[in-house]
């Protein structure tokens, strides 16, 4: 059976398809930045004295790491809706993501904050540096840099993972594909078409975040230009 | 929060659910495996535009969500006159899937065992296909036990996005019987119960190979 | 004589630095060659060159009939005739001792256990280890495990050993019984090429000793070289060491 490939009446529908990615971008962002904060402050207080919340904190990263997105989204919406707590679609994937982000970055921070040698920390200390001054100049920055690659993976992975969004109904690029192919007919066509915007935004968050990286990291600017 | 309607019955039919988890989980395991093999070879081949194709193909699958990557199989594969039962898309884009990121694993592995190696071995006047199966793969294979390990956690978590095409895994038996009886929350914990069962075991085990594999557990030397 | 390794005007660079500035010597057959000199003056790029570990850019070198220099080379014609130990042993982890020195006797030679095994057990014996044939590397010394490396090289039955710098990475204490190796190798008439910095050894086991500098042959001499020496670059290396 011979199948035409038709592009048209499904390129035609081309400002659907910027409002999904611009949709996509709306998630990914914002849960980006407030997982990454939640995320390092939960590595923080792994390796913290308070040994309850270490434990808390070790709770929370293993139960989201081991069940999947798609049921955390339904929990979130359906299950806290049928307990009185209403909340939007958008709003549902939004805290779903977060906490998602937040449990895989708490796991990357931890790693690189691990691997700061303890005599850095000691010579911290003996220079008089207080404690919160030790965290920040002496674990974190330089952990944050180390595991960069690790983080821009992981963020990448959670732009690509709002798909998941689009079974609660967010208008997101995977969700306008359905809405598209089944005004179109041409299932095929439209997911490809999806495809391809999702390998370009990965690429351009690939680079957009080599580019921040490149400015606070001044340490490896310097170093590639050979001063 | 009242039970309302919620009895043994479901829970016989989320776990035969969670059965056909294990089962997809298995498949994509396997063929992603076998397919993933391929994918690491290929991408240390001599042979340039073997690499690059390669290079090319495992861009492509991580640049695209799991999600279209179902949808394109399902609907893709219909249009090739197969009706398909959502198990079958299911499992052909969970293998493809599995492949290039298990394939990126592995060559990382087979990358990260010494060039000094390689040279021993080829100043021996092994062929670089002896070189591979008798010194090189084995040390990789060991690098790569915990990383694999971890990687099927994901496995069994992606399999839930083929409840979207109507196969009947965990994920779906839960949203069958919430159509029945209502009870979200109720359902969807336990749901995520079942999963954390069978994620977290493999999850303690991928960290105890790792920790393993960073001490050595050689057997001890007779005095 | 028959030369068994003959370099001729060999010039190597990497990237913009030239570390091989046309150098020439010939090591005859059951000859033992002591390559000495500071770190990068070329001696071990020199011997890798032997076993076309790197690629020289022009000259020539000829190693039992081999012409190492041509691109068309059958690699593992050469690797059977010429045997490498490294610095860093690089015994293959996954596997004991004696499956570490059966590997390329059984792989490329096509012998049968039987066979690989007694050439095993033969070259474990030269190096004093017939006992640890079952332990796997991480459970020897360092000294013991450079041991294995040369039996393993030994397996191929060569007909010229190469020696790069095998016992800067050991212990004082265990360099000795390397050494020991080393000269009952030479005693049984091996052709051997030894970069090293164990001069003392040089002086009393080697039949030439070659000074590299800078990326040239400095001095040539015999195991007198060492006390009467010529130039001023090695006399400075003598005094002022490596």
């Amino acid at each position: 059976m011979t199948y035409e490939f038709d592009f048209t009446s499904v390129l035609a529908q081309w400002p659907q398809f910027v409002s999904g990615a611009w949709m996509t971008i709306l998630l990914s962002f914002p849960a980006t930045v407030v997982g990454f904060v939640i995320g390092t402050l939960c590595a923080i207080g792994r390796r913290g004295g308070n040994r309850l919340l270490a434990k808390l904190c070790g709770m929370y990263v293993e139960v989201i790491r081991n069940t999947p997105l798609l049921v955390q989204i339904f929990l979130v919406f359906f299950g806290f809706a049928s307990m009185g707590w209403k909340i939007s679609a958008f709003t549902a994937a939004l805290i779903s993501l977060i906490l998602n982000v937040g449990a895989y970055t708490c796991e990357i921070m931890r790693a690189g904050i691990d691997s700061i040698n303890k005599g850095q920390l000691e010579a911290a200390e003996c220079l008089g540096l207080s404690k919160p001054q030790i965290y920040w100049h002496v674990v974190l920055r330089p952990a944050m840099e180390k595991v960069y690659p690790a983080l821009t993976s992981q963020f990448v992975l959670l732009m690509l993972a709002t798909s998941i969004a689009s079974q609660i109904s967010v208008e997101e690029l995977t969700a306008i594909a359905s809405r598209v192919q089944s005004d179109t007919f041409r299932p095929f066509e439209a997911y490809i078409v999806v495809a391809v915007a999702y390998l370009a935004l990965s690429m351009l968050m690939r680079a957009g975040i080599w580019v921040f990286g490149q400015m606070i990291f001044t340490r490896q600017r310097r170093l590639r230009s050979g001063r | 929060m009242v039970l309302g309607g919620f009895n043994v019955e479901h829970i016989y039919f989320l776990l035969s659910g969670a059965l056909w988890t294990i089962c997809l989980s298995l498949i994509a395991f396997v063929g992603g495996g076998m397919l993933g093999g391929v994918v690491a070879l290929c991408r240390i081949s001599p042979f340039k535009p073997l690499r690059w194709a390669t290079v090319g193909y495992v861009q492509l699958i991580q640049g695209t969500p799991l999600l279209v990557l179902l949808f394109l199989t399902y609907f893709g594969l219909s249009i090739f006159g197969f009706s398909l039962p959502g198990l079958v898309a299911a499992s052909i884009a969970l293998i493809i899937y599995v492949s290039a990121y298990l394939g990126e694993i592995w060559r990382g592995c087979i990358e990260s065992v010494a060039k000094t190696q390689w040279e021993a071995a080829e100043c021996l006047a092994l062929s670089r296909s002896q070189r591979l199966r008798l010194v090189i793969l084995p040390q990789a294979m060991r690098i790569a036990t915990p990383p694999t390990v971890g990687f099927m956690v994901q496995i069994v978590k992606n399999t839930s996005l083929a409840s979207i095409v109507g196969f009947v895994e965990l994920v779906r038996a839960g949203q069958l019987i919430n159509n029945s009886i209502f009870q979200p929350f109720l359902i969807y914990v336990l749901v995520a119960a079942l999963y954390f069962s069978m994620c977290y075991p493999l999850s303690v085990w991928s960290r105890k190979l790792e920790l393993k594999l960073q001490y050595g557990t050689r057997p001890q030397p007779s005095a | 004589m028959t030369s068994m390794v003959e370099l001729k005007n060999v010039y190597k660079r990497f990237g913009s630095n030239e570390v091989l500035k046309g150098v020439s010597f010939d090591i005859p057959k059951g000859h033992v060659t002591a390559i000495i000199g500071r770190s990068g003056s070329g001696k071990s790029t020199a011997l890798r060159c032997i076993d076309r570990l790197e690629i020289i850019d022009s000259g020539e070198i000829n190693v039992c009939g081999h012409k190492v220099h041509d691109p068309d080379i059958d690699l593992r014609k050469l690797r059977t005739d010429v045997g490498i130990v490294f610095q860093s042993y690089n015994l293959f982890p996954h596997l004991t001792v004696e499956q570490n020195v059966m590997l390329a006797p059984r792989a490329v030679k096509k012998h049968s256990t039987r066979q690989a095994m007694d050439i095993c057990l033969r070259t474990l014996k030269h190096v004093g280890l017939e006992a640890k044939a079952k332990s796997y590397p991480e459970e020897l010394s360092g000294g013991q495990q450079q041991r294995v490396a040369i039996a393993r090289s030994l397996a191929m039955e060569p007909h010229v050993m190469l020696f790069d710098e095998v016992t800067s990475a050991l212990d004082p204490q265990l360099t000795g019984e390397v050494l020991r190796v080393i000269e009952t190798l030479a005693a049984d008439g091996m052709t051997m090429v030894l970069v090293t910095h164990e001069m003392e050894f040089a002086s009393r086991v080697a039949d030439t000793i070659i000074f590299m500098h800078e990326g040239r042959v400095w001095e040539t001499g015999d195991g007198t070289m060492l006390r009467n020496p010529q130039t001023q670059e090695l006399k400075d290396f003598l005094a002022f060491g490596l």
